[in-house]
């Protein structure tokens, strides 16, 4: 007979039978008794500074790792906080659970201290959510959770538990299968759509492969690359595909979209085959929808069957895991290599690079390819959201799958550091490097805390343009110049660095750049590198919002 | 462009916020929805009456089949399927003639009088959509008070084709 035990309890087995590796978060009242649970318990826990900076270190971890993240808050205003973590994690379709501690059962409704409905709250967020009032139920609602979060297209799962749940007892027994019968996600496409995209990959001219987050999230990189190869189809990717495929293959256009590069959304408007895989065809990747890929033929795969067809009609849509489906598809593709259409694409290529200003100035692209040279593109790097966010897209050369960690979706400020931490300790033996904003750094820069403290050692690099530059930049090209609330006045984020204990370097001038970096990762600390880079540098191309993908403004115009 | 989707559904609490909160969020319109525990206690049916063109149809479809909550999704639009819908009409009286003809009109379209007051009377009509509102269309002259209607119920009958669920669509 095995012995009984509270919820608490029972969560705390359940995530060590998951295999869970590391957990995020804060403690609060009704989450007392969890916390009890997890003191003395061989889960690692790492305590954050703000619940939000669990959310988003769940989701680093899960985007590093492939396995879920989790973290933990206590009732109401600990819950509400995780709202924009699981939110940028839902937008992006990362795994992750969130538990948070709820009032009483009985309470429930009645306005109780620190009461909040998360489950309301997060419903429209989360892939499902639980409330659990039973503590039988926990333990099987611990497994659907994680199951739920991890297959199909995956994403962000809440337990909601309250007080008196965690301290109810029962017999503890970890289900090994669960059946959902609402749940069936398709796991292969479909052998006669497969056929059917053969044949029309066969006879297209000008193909171009549109790579998104589904080629990672389904560990697909390999058929990815043998697919591209096997076809000869020049191939683009998303903020989110990047690293699906090497950045130094001959056949890899860059990223695409409203800060693509030319070549890559040149190539798209002319193609006669798009083949959209684990993409979801987002307006900031399609620019003006019913101009995109006019000349062609789309085939989507897709896991997500709502995926399909939602923004931009498709003509063979392929249900099903994207390894899986690439790897039927490659027994059976075949076209013939012609060099009209890869010539077409060198050409824009040297018509179109990617290009900067190579001055004596300290240049934001410049510290990101001296990142990418330091380190020679094996390291881990996670961005905010801005500009500096888009320069790294453009000027880091990712050759790895999960080696960007980056909030596409809902781009949210304040994740990368978080997210980085994350990331660091799902792998602790990666560099990781945070590439930042000096708005965005300092949305959770109180993070410092933990990542001193815990000796997680990232190494974070401010873009510091003393703007929030992304939002300057459209009010340079939209609003004459009316730089309403985007200057920002800085506080010293060297001193900052050093009085939460992590070492700080100023870098003023582009010399400085390369040993900083090096210092910085050769230095057994958290490391904060503040690059006073030019002011008023844009990011180029741009789309505008609503235009033609090959309607760009220019580089250096 | 209206259709008539029967959705079983996990019959637990918070299931039709899941499902309200999808309709509103994703902007799609409601015209009737209506809930009941089927055969199986733990399982709920909503009868849910969409108005919207080809493409939002699919959409609603497929992203209510993404709730884990849903078991399945049946498009009745595409089979045989009959439905029903339960409706009680108040109507003011002014004189008795007016309640002579207001019972007349009820016998002959198989309504009921549900109520019979000094100043009104309630009738129930029970049938397709077509039929009440042809009842309501009759007893308008008499100046309508209230209509309380249960929004359609439908379910799938007999038929020697071959019916599909959204799910086996997809393919
Ligand atoms: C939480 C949040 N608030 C507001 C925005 C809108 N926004 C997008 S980019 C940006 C500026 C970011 O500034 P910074 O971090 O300094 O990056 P930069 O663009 O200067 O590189 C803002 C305010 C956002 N994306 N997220
Ligand atoms: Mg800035």
């Amino acid at each position: 007979m095995t012995t009984k035990m509270n919820g608490a309890k029972i969560l705390v087995e359940s995530l060590k039978k998951e295999g869970v590796g590391a957990v995020f978060g804060y403690p609060g009242g009704q989450a007392l008794p969890l916390f009890d649970a997890l003191y003395g318990s061989d889960l690692k826990f790492y305590l954050v500074r703000h619940e939000q900076a669990a959310a988003h270190a769940a989701d680093g971890y899960a985007r590093a790792t492939g396995k879920p993240g989790v973290c933990i808050a206590t009732s109401g205003p600990g819950a509400t906080n995780l709202v924009t973590g699981i939110a940028t994690a839902y937008m992006d379709s990362i795994p992750i659970v969130a538990i948070t501690g709820q009032v009483k059962t009985f309470m429930i409704g009645n306005d109780a201290f620190q009461e909040a409905d998360i489950i309301g709250i997060t419903r429209p967020i989360t892939k499902h959510n639980y409330l659990v009032k039973d503590v039988n139920d926990l333990a099987r609602t611990v497994k659907e959770a994680f199951h739920i979060a991890s297959t199909g297209r995956p994403g962000p799962v809440l337990i909601d538990l309250p007080s008196d749940v965690q301290l109810a007892e029962t017999e503890f027994h970890y289900p090994h299968e669960i059946q959902i019968r609402g749940y069936k996600p398709t796991y292969c496409g479909h052998p006669g759509q497969i056929r059917r995209a053969a044949k029309m990959i066969a006879e297209s001219k000008r193909p171009v492969i549109y790579a998104g987050g589904g080629v990672i999230l389904s560990g697909a990189a390999k058929e990815l690359r043998e697919f591209a190869e096997k076809i000869n189809s020049p191939l683009t990717m998303t903020l989110l595909g990047l690293g699906a495929f090497p950045a130094d293959h001959e056949l890899s256009l860059g990223m695409l979209g409203m800060h693509g590069t030319g070549y890559a959304n040149h190539a798209v408007q002319n193609c006669d085959m798009l083949i959209a895989i684990g993409a979801r065809f987002d307006d900031r990747v399609t620019g003006k929808i019913d101009e995109f890929a006019p000349h062609a033929k789309i085939i989507h795969i897709d896991i997500d069957p709502s995926a399909i067809s939602k923004s931009v009609a498709v003509d063979l849509p392929i249900v099903g895991d994207v390894k899986c489906v690439l790897s039927e598809l490659l027994k059976i593709v075949h076209r013939p290599h012609d060099k009209e259409w890869t010539d077409k694409i060198v050409e824009w290529k040297e018509k179109h690079p990617l290009n900067y200003k190579r001055d004596d100035k300290l240049r934001p692209q410049y510290v990101i390819e001296q990142i990418c040279e330091a380190t020679k593109g094996d390291a881990i790097i996670a961005t905010d959201v801005g500009q500096h966010q888009m320069w790294t897209a453009q000027w880091y050369k990712f050759m790895r799958p999960r080696e960007l960690l980056s909030s596409g979706g809902l781009g949210t400020m304040g994740y990368g550091f978080p997210a980085g931490m994350g990331a660091k300790v799902g792998r602790p033996d990666s560099q990781v490097f945070v590439i930042s904003g000096d708005g965005s750094f300092q949305m959770n820069i109180q993070e410092l805390s933990t990542a001193v403290v815990n000796n997680i050692q990232v190494k974070i690099a401010i873009l510091n343009n003393s703007y929030l530059g992304m939002v300057r930049q459209w009010q340079e090209f939209f609003y004459g110049k009316r730089y309403s609330h985007t200057k920002l006045e800085n506080p010293d984020f060297v001193k900052i660095a050093e009085a939460y204990g992590a070492a700080g370097i100023r870098i003023e001038k582009k010399e400085e750049v390369r040993p900083a970096i090096e210092k910085a990762m050769h230095t057994k600390n958290v490391v904060v590198m503040d690059f006073k880079v030019e002011g008023e540098e844009n990011v180029y191309p741009m789309v505008p919002a609503g235009k033609r993908l090959d309607d760009m403004i220019g580089s250096m115009a | 462009m209206k259709q008539t989707i029967s959705v079983l559904v996990e019959n637990h609490p918070g299931v039709l916020a899941r499902i309200s909160g999808l309709f509103s969020a994703r902007g799609f319109n409601i015209d009737s929805l209506a809930v009941g525990e089927t055969e199986d206690p733990t399982v709920s049916r909503m009868t849910i009456v969409v108005d919207g063109d080809e493409r939002t149809l699919e959409q609603v479809k497929k992203q209510l089949n993404k709730l884990i909550d849903v078991i399945t999704v049946q498009d009745l639009t595409k089979t045989k399927f009959i439905d029903r819908e339960l409706i009680l009409i108040k109507v003011g009286v002014q004189n008795s003639k007016d309640r002579a003809q207001i019972i007349e009109i009820a016998e002959t379209m198989k309504a009921n009088v549900a109520d019979l007051g000094l100043h009104t009377i309630t009738i129930e009509a029970v049938g397709e959509t077509s039929h009440v509102e042809n009842l309501i269309e009759l007893l308008r002259q008499f100046g309508i008070k209230e209509i309380v209607r249960t929004g359609k119920i439908a379910m799938e009958v007999e038929s020697k084709e071959k019916t599909k669920t959204t799910e086996e669509e997809e393919e």
